[in-house]
């Protein structure tokens, strides 16, 4: 049975700081941001969390479905910044999309591989017939300890995507999917922890680039594909400079991930990044696309997936309105004082006076 | 606001669900379980219906001593909507950044976190507005 895309929906808080405010703050070069590829990064509103950025998201993907909220057979929301330690971020989506009681859920943690987690089990319920249709999303609102090098880089986004078998509704066909997983203790945050931590440099060549090499390698040969056959890539984006590297690597070229590659105007919005870069990819695509994807997720795992862009999609709302650009394009810059009031850095007096 | 209380309105937080009167066609929101206007000929004739989202500013006021829990949040805006099915709700404005918000501009709902009972207690979700 066929499984794919059948809607999908992104969003991206409006606020940005940009990586020299914050080395102006820390005496750090100001060129950072050159380095890292991360120019700015999305900073979340004061009231906006995991739940209202999964909430937009879903909606985006419910407005433009072909189906409605009781053929959702299950919702998965992947994040490491779930709003509870102990409560499902699932259930406020549910509610928020109209979504009825008869339906299985779990929120996902594998640092920024929950949604990439999140879409494969809703590739199996629904290629197993178990779903008619499953909401998969990553969203995160990270934070990095400031003066931390995380600080350039943690963001906030998320994006949903419902998936579905019926053919007629398919805008992308998920062919295949492989995962790569290793206990390798590169980024953790210990239960109760405000910030993560991570091993700096043990970050690249034994995880993030040991997985996302293996297991994109390894859905190239299963499917017997080269990277010259993708019209798009989309690696997860911890910074600008990972993602492009891990594609150089494996053969692919620039032109692949102009559409996919997100991280140097948002910055890393973890278990969001490479749903978003999929979800930008799609708002661009044309009929008979072939899309490479591979998440990564500390810890550490990557998921990687084959599809191919279909004729529906041209008859698909992807009008200005709904379009990832039209919301990256209007944005706030804020400075790092306002940036530390949106975050709650800032220490209130007793009656917040 | 009690756990129980929050939950029982999380229709109307979350979806902007209100109520039409099936004897004189008003919309109500928070919904109603009888009519103001038709009372007992409402009875049993009330439906519910989502309203759309789409709203215009009828006044708006800028607030710079917080309710509780809004303290990190000054200043922030306040407004009276006029949504397109009728009802006028109150409702926060954000991210206008620090642009005016007057009556007439044009609104729409977004789902936003509304407060939180402490540092252990639930957190409540609903609707604000933004400039559409």
């Amino acid at each position: 049975m066929a499984v794919g895309i059948i809607s999908y929906g992104a969003y991206v808080p409006r606020y940005r700081i940009r990586s020299e405010e914050i080395a102006r703050i820390w005496g750090d070069d100001a060129n950072i941001g050159r380095a890292l590829n991360v120019h700015e990064k999305s900073v979340p509103g004061a009231d906006e969390d995991v739940a209202t950025i999964s909430v937009e998201a879903a909606r985006q993907a419910m407005r433009r479905a072909p189906t409605g909220p009781d053929d959702v057979g299950a919702i998965y929301v992947g994040s490491e910044s779930h709003p509870y330690a102990v409560k499902p971020t699932g259930t406020i989506v549910q509610a928020a999309i109209d979504a009825g009681p008869y339906l299985t859920m779990a929120d996902y943690e594998f640092a920024c591989k929950a949604g990439t987690a999140a879409l494969q089990t809703g590739m199996g319920l629904v290629q197993s017939g178990m779903a008619k249709t499953v909401l998969a999303i990553g969203t995160d609102t990270s934070q990095g300890a400031p003066r931390n090098a995380l600080e350039y880089s943690a963001s906030a986004g998320g994006a949903a995507f419902l998936l579905g078998a019926e053919r007629k509704h398919i805008l992308a066909e998920l062919h295949h999917t492989v995962s790569f997983t290793t206990d390798t203790p590169d980024f953790w945050r210990r239960e109760g922890q405000k910030y993560p931590s991570h091993g700096e440099r043990f970050t690249g060549t034994p995880a993030y680039f040991r997985h996302v090499e293996a297991a994109s390698q390894r859905l190239m040969e299963d499917q017997k594909t080269k990277p010259d056959d993708y019209d798009h890539c989309v690696f997860h984006q911890p910074n600008g400079k990972f993602p492009v590297n891990a594609a150089r690597r494996l053969g692919f070229k620039e032109p692949q991930w102009r559409h996919g590659l997100l991280a140097p105007r948002i910055g890393n919005t973890y278990s969001g990044a490479a749903l978003l870069g999929l979800a930008n990819v799609l708002d661009h695509a044309e009929p008979g696309d072939r899309v490479f994807v591979c998440g990564y997720g500390s810890g550490a795992g990557s998921d990687a997936f084959d599809c191919t862009v279909t004729k529906n999609i041209l008859n698909y709302d992807r009008s200005e309105a709904e379009r990832l650009e039209t919301r990256l394009a209007d944005t706030t810059e804020l400075d790092y004082a306002m940036y530390a009031k949106l975050r709650g850095k800032l220490v209130m007096g007793g009656n917040g006076a | 606001m009690t756990v129980p209380r929050f939950w029982r309105e999380i229709p109307q937080r979350y979806n902007l669900q209100a109520s039409k009167c099936g004897a004189c066609d008003a919309i109500h929101y928070p919904p109603r379980t009888v009519c103001p206007e038709c009372r007992r000929a409402s009875i049993g004739n009330l439906e519910e219906v989502k309203l759309s989202g789409r709203g215009t500013v009828l006044e708006s006021t800028r607030v710079h001593k917080a309710a509780p829990g809004y303290e990190a949040q000054v200043p922030y805006t306040l407004a009276l909507i006029q949504t397109e099915e009728g009802p006028v709700i109150t409702g926060q404005v954000v991210d206008h950044d620090g642009r005016a918000v007057s009556a007439g501009d044009d609104v729409r709902a977004v789902f936003r976190r509304l407060g939180e009972d402490g540092d252990a207690g639930v957190i409540y979700y609903g609707t604000k507005w933004v400039l559409a």
